[in-house]
């Protein structure tokens, strides 16, 4: 009895102390983003001086001077532009070549694939270097579709490659129904392959546009005028001009992370299948 | 027929294709080619000059190696303190505990946020005269740590290591939670029938199992912490003096501030060749570290 209630104690304390640890943690993962928040609810007067996490006085106008005047509202439909445009891209461009990839035999198939896949190995460190001299080239830079083209080339690897590994697994008599029934091969992608791909579409979907919307480095040199640039460039570019309005760079940098935080929270378990389906492939 | 059936096919992965050839084969070519001139990015005229980019990096350019140590330090705390962390937290998450989701959601928040939004908030908080740490620190009574945390060359690199590692734990967590789950626990269950105890079974049991898991979450942080620069640009911007500086800052600024573009692709070169030998290294250990197992 003694030692049923002393292991029992152990077991408790161990478990409070477990919770403590991962409770601190997890206080140090909020608290930058609740400061973040805090800030930008204060003025210019009294983000220097109050320290409080949640301001007594709430000055939600911020948020409206930082969509106005601090041009935010502008970068965050450019942001959301380029988001969605890529990844339909991404998934239309992915799934075509994926399809193809696991369904169809044709000289090269091998090859080809092997190399989109050595893609995803190889680091090319300062890549956007000739990136840029091409862009300028082709008289891309500096506009939208140069920038949507080279983020969909961003994606297209690891999207094929998770499409073709969900193809390959799905078994094929659904198709081979559709087929007798006169389906052409791009209605078999469009009406049967991808409708069953939704569950992989949204990893696809989910990882590719956190991506676009986090992306920097190209955006920075691809763009130069301030109405094409996305959140993050304009942040970073214009931080200076908010020295003097502190709690505006901090709305600013809100209103770029709450869709972020949102999208993870609905999508979470999609955003957990891919990081560790990842990690199974190896 | 036939050959009509076949041009379909290749229809398929032609706008791949397409992309693919235009936004990396060519690039990928380009920069080898570039790397061996002296150019400015706009004169229609390119110099030739053979390797001498190449010299220039490896004898001269004493920022580059700085930089790369640096990084190198960086990767090092990221490595050590980061990795320790997320399996200390994916351990704890592994047992039968309360609020695991709750602790799982949270943990990921830092790597979805953009490295931009992580920096500026990470300086404000930082920041040497009206920063919160600062405030703190002297609430708590040691007003002889305040400092200008980012622009004091003594506590500027670690500090970005911090939130480096402080961004990147949550991909390391949520591996090493994956690969724990996929520990049979009967393998438990027959050790402790065995008589052995916690720290038996997590020797010969849970370690071993983990190795390559191991081998490849730290084979994704060098990775991704050798080559991580926004995160400095919003930081620091490689200050004070350089004791920030990363190579990618270093390509960067290679290209947009001197407009040498030959220079900026040979030291994306260099620096994609080391990257490839690192982890070369790192594949052949962890197939060794796998055979003793």
């Amino acid at each position: 009895m003694n030692s049923f209630f002393y292991y029992n104690a152990k077991k408790v304390i161990l478990n409070i102390i477990i919770h403590i640890f991962l409770l601190s943690i997890a206080a140090t993962c909020l608290f930058p983003l609740i400061w973040m928040i805090g800030s930008s609810l204060k003025t210019q007067q009294t983000v220097f001086r109050d320290f409080s996490l949640i301001p007594k006085e709430m000055h939600w106008e911020n948020y409206y001077l930082a969509w106005k005047q601090g041009g935010f509202g502008r970068y965050f439909l450019n942001t959301i532009f380029y988001t969605v445009s890529v990844v339909l891209g991404i998934v239309f461009v992915s799934s075509l070549a994926a399809y193809a990839f696991s369904r169809f035999e044709f000289v090269g198939k091998n090859l080809i694939f092997y190399m989109f896949m050595a893609a995803m190995m190889i680091p090319i460190p300062g890549s956007f270097v000739p990136l840029y001299v091409l862009l300028n080239k082709l008289h891309l830079r500096n506009t939208p579709l140069g920038y949507i083209l080279c983020m969909i080339n961003v994606g297209l690897s690891t999207s094929i490659f998770l499409l073709k590994t969900f193809f390959d697994k799905t078994p094929r008599e659904l198709e081979d129904a559709a087929r007798i029934d006169g389906c052409s091969k791009l209605g078999l992608w469009w009406h049967v392959a991808l409708p069953l791909a939704k569950p992989v579409l949204a990893v696809v979907v989910v990882f590719n546009t956190l991506n676009v919307w986090n992306e920097y480095v190209l955006a920075l040199i691809i763009f130069d005028s301030r109405q094409l640039m996305p959140l993050q460039v304009a942040l970073t570019t214009f931080q200076g001009e908010f020295i003097t309005q502190y709690p505006l760079l901090m709305a600013g940098l809100t209103i770029t992370a709450i869709p972020v935080i949102l999208i993870y929270i609905l999508m979470q378990k999609y955003i957990i299948k891919g990081v560790t389906q990842g990690a199974i492939v190896e | 027929m036939r050959i009509k059936l076949t041009l379909q096919n290749y229809l398929f992965i032609l706008p791949a294709l397409i992309i693919f050839s235009i936004f990396y084969i060519y690039p990928f070519y380009k920069v080898f080619q570039l790397g061996l001139y002296e150019w400015d990015g706009i004169s229609p005229v390119k110099l030739f000059v053979g390797l001498a980019n190449f010299k220039e990096i490896i004898f001269e350019d004493k920022i580059w190696w700085r930089s790369m140590l640096n990084a190198a330090y960086i990767t090092f705390i990221a490595l050590t303190f980061q990795n320790t962390l997320a399996f200390c937290l994916a351990l704890a998450c592994d047992r039968e505990i309360r609020l695991r989701n709750f602790y799982r959601t949270i943990f990921f928040i830092p790597p979805v946020l953009s490295e931009v939004v992580v920096g500026l908030v990470w300086q404000w908080i930082l920041d040497g005269n009206y920063g919160i740490l600062n405030s703190w620190l002297i609430k708590l009574g040691f007003p002889h740590l305040v400092r200008n945390w980012l622009s004091d060359p003594r506590t500027a690199l670690n500090c970005v290591a911090i939130v480096h590692s402080w961004k990147g734990f949550g991909w390391g967590f949520l591996i090493f939670l994956a690969g724990l789950q996929t520990i049979p626990r009967e393998l438990y269950e027959a050790a402790k029938v065995d008589g052995a105890d916690a720290w038996q079974m997590f020797r010969n049991i849970t370690i071993p199992l983990m190795i390559p898991v191991m081998m490849l979450v730290a084979i994704l942080t060098v990775l991704g912490t050798m080559q991580a620069f926004v995160l400095i640009i919003a930081m620091t911007g490689g200050g004070p003096a350089y004791h920030t500086e990363v190579p990618v800052l270093r390509i960067l600024a290679s290209m947009r501030g001197s407009s040498r573009f030959g220079y900026a692709c040979a030291q994306g070169i260099s620096f994609g060749i080391i990257l490839v030998i690192i982890s070369f290294i790192q594949y052949r250990f962890s197939q060794k570290a796998r055979q003793i197992y």
